[in-house]
């Protein structure tokens, strides 16, 4: 009756598949195009796919180089935007560490352990995704605004979230919950728990079984939801721009200066900024298709 | 048995601790952001609630919101189909490089998709005069919300079908073939109803993520609005006006609805588990 002791997912069923493995292809296409029907089909999902993300990205590409090199260096230099890497760095850095413990944590409670409500928790874990930034922001200032009775107790000993660091840095933990749980509880499951038990029977403690049992079998799923955590972290705008407010010369992330670049007229700036910022996502998909044929390599190995 | 019972308790402490560790972060992160703005929603009662989404700019803005994302939804089951089709199913030069830049959307921020689409389709680059001169305008209208929502939801369906299109046993299809189908056929009676629960789920979270969508579509489509202002776009211009009841009253239809389609998504899964165990 666990749905866990039955034998691996016939494909027919609807299940959300973890982005670490949905991405997986036979090392060879089985057919080539040997039609004119393939190849026609073939060549609109190419064209579709070029329209729709690879010339967007040329064209941000063309347009940050649009007066050469030296603007671009001019613009990436101001202080103000080197504030703004540093801060999204740093938020992106704290939500990361949390929720990469807290996912591990989390997982290994939802996979391992057995109490009532676990099906809902587990639904309540993805809730974050279902959340519009904007609404995940809206949140947060019903909370722990000035006007709530958490905000206000807070506020009278001067500490304010709303409108300041903390309420941004739970912005940014709040849209990345999900990730590495979600990453880890199908390994976890797959992994079984014969390999941690011996351990446990052979006198290794607790703590001693997970970092050289569990961990080592885990690690390249936690890097990918690392990796998919950060990625998210450092894109966030929504629900940070709601808790920052609207005030001149807030603190800023690197997305906020770039909508505030393209509000107030200087596009430059913005250009320049995305450009970095589509140079670290580029980076960070780079990493996650390595990490893929890790755990695909993985997941060969053991059955 | 006394002392079996205790060292029982004694190794479920720990487990006890982690359990309660993770559950007050969820609770203090998820549950209670969310059951506050339900509060603080519900709290002018059912008539001012009414009001709030009925008014016009907020009515607009919900029913932009619900086309734009039936519109992308329709629009990406059909091409995420046919691109997991081609990437598991054919071989061809790219076919790597493709599959890995599949989850770019995931990768970059939406601020930045916005600034792409427009440094592409805008008024002020090459394509976006030829398309004005035809007289058609996607940049800050509202095409330009479709397709900010069709870049962000890209990945959604591809990643769904394609796993279970790799699993597929294709003896079905040869059968069919072998008996006389066309390949149009056989991929309309054999292999479509296989995939279809895939590209549902697909097509459930792109949906959900298409009704939050915030950073992309401000970019592209500004905030005109009855033009193109969106639930979120909406929502945010309430609280910077200070009309916070008016903005936790959209974003409750919003939040409802984007859970409304997930909870049916997990009831249909539940539905499959039920019918593959029996």
């Amino acid at each position: 009756m666990l749905p866990e002791s039955a034998p691996a997912a016939p494909p027919e069923k609807m299940e959300i598949v973890p982005l670490s493995r949905a991405g997986e292809l036979p090392a060879k296409g089985r057919e080539t195009a040997s039609t004119w029907g393939r190849r026609l089909l073939i060549a609109a999902v190419l064209v579709w796919f070029a329209a729709l993300i690879l010339v967007p990205g040329a064209a941000l590409v063309r347009q940050a180089f649009a007066n050469g090199w030296e603007p671009l260096a001019a613009a990436l230099a101001e202080p103000e935007v080197k504030r703004a890497f540093v801060m999204s760095v740093g938020l992106a850095l704290i939500a990361t560490v949390v929720n990469t413990v807290f996912g591990i944590v989390m997982a290994l409670v939802l996979v391992r352990q057995r109490f009532f409500g676990r099906t809902l928790i587990d639904g309540i874990v993805d809730l974050p995704f279902a959340v519009s930034p904007i609404v995940a922001g809206l949140m947060l200032i019903v909370l722990y605004g000035p006007e709530s009775p958490i905000g206000g107790w807070l506020e009278a000993r001067g500490f304010q979230v709303i409108y300041a660091l903390p309420g941004m840095v739970l912005a940014t933990m709040f849209v990345t919950v999900p990730f590495v749980v979600r990453e880890l509880s199908p390994i976890l499951r797959e992994l079984g728990e014969e390999y941690e038990q011996a351990a446990y029977t052979l006198g290794a403690g607790r703590w001693r079984t997970f970092r050289s049992v569990t961990l080592p079998s885990i690690r390249w799923g936690v890097a990918y939801g690392v990796t998919l955590t950060v990625a998210r972290c450092l894109g966030e705008f929504g629900a940070v721009l709601v808790v920052s407010g609207n005030v001149v010369g807030r603190t800023q992330t690197a997305t906020l200066y770039i909508a505030d670049g393209i509000d107030s007229f200087h596009p430059e700036g913005a250009y320049a900024a995305s450009l970095v910022l589509a140079a670290a996502s580029f980076l960070l998909l780079v990493g996650m298709d390595l990490l893929r044929h890790r755990l695909e390599g993985a997941r060969e190995v053991e059955p | 048995m006394e002392a079996g019972a205790s060292a029982a308790r004694r190794r479920a402490r720990p487990e006890l601790a982690l359990r309660g560790a993770g559950l007050t972060y969820l609770g203090i992160m998820v549950v209670l952001p969310i059951v506050a703005m339900a509060w603080q929603a519900a709290r002018p009662g059912p008539a001012a609630f009414w009001a709030a989404i009925t008014e016009p700019y907020a009515w607009h803005a919900l029913k932009l919101t619900l086309t734009t994302a039936f519109v992308m939804v329709f629009v990406g089951a059909v091409t995420g189909t046919a691109t997991a089709w081609v990437l598991v199913r054919y071989e061809f030069p790219g076919r790597g490089l493709v599959n890995a830049l599949i989850d770019l959307p995931f990768a970059v921020p939406t601020v930045v998709t916005g600034l792409m689409l427009v440094a592409l389709y805008g008024p002020d680059s090459v394509l976006g005069a030829i398309m004005a001169r035809g007289g058609w305008k996607v940049i800050y209208d509202q095409p330009g919300i479709i397709l900010a929502l069709l870049f962000v939801t890209y990945p959604f369906v591809i990643r769904s079908v394609q796993p279970v299109l790799l699993a597929m046993d294709r003896a079905e299809e040869e059968a069919a073939a072998t008996l006389g189908a066309g390949p149009f056929t056989t991929f309309l009676r054999v292999t479509l109803p296989t995939l279809w629960p895939s590209i549902l789920t697909g097509s459930a979270l792109a949906f959900s993520r298409a009704l939050g969508e915030y950073g992309s579509v401000v970019m592209v489509a500004g905030n005109q609005p009855l033009l193109t202002r969106t639930a979120p776009i909406h929502i945010f211009g309430e609280i910077e006006s200070g009309n916070r009841d008016g903005a936790l009253a959209v974003s409750a239809v919003l939040l409802a609805a984007s859970l409304l389609v997930l909870v049916i998504l997990h009831a249909l899964q539940r539905r499959g588990e039920e019918r593959d165990a029996s």
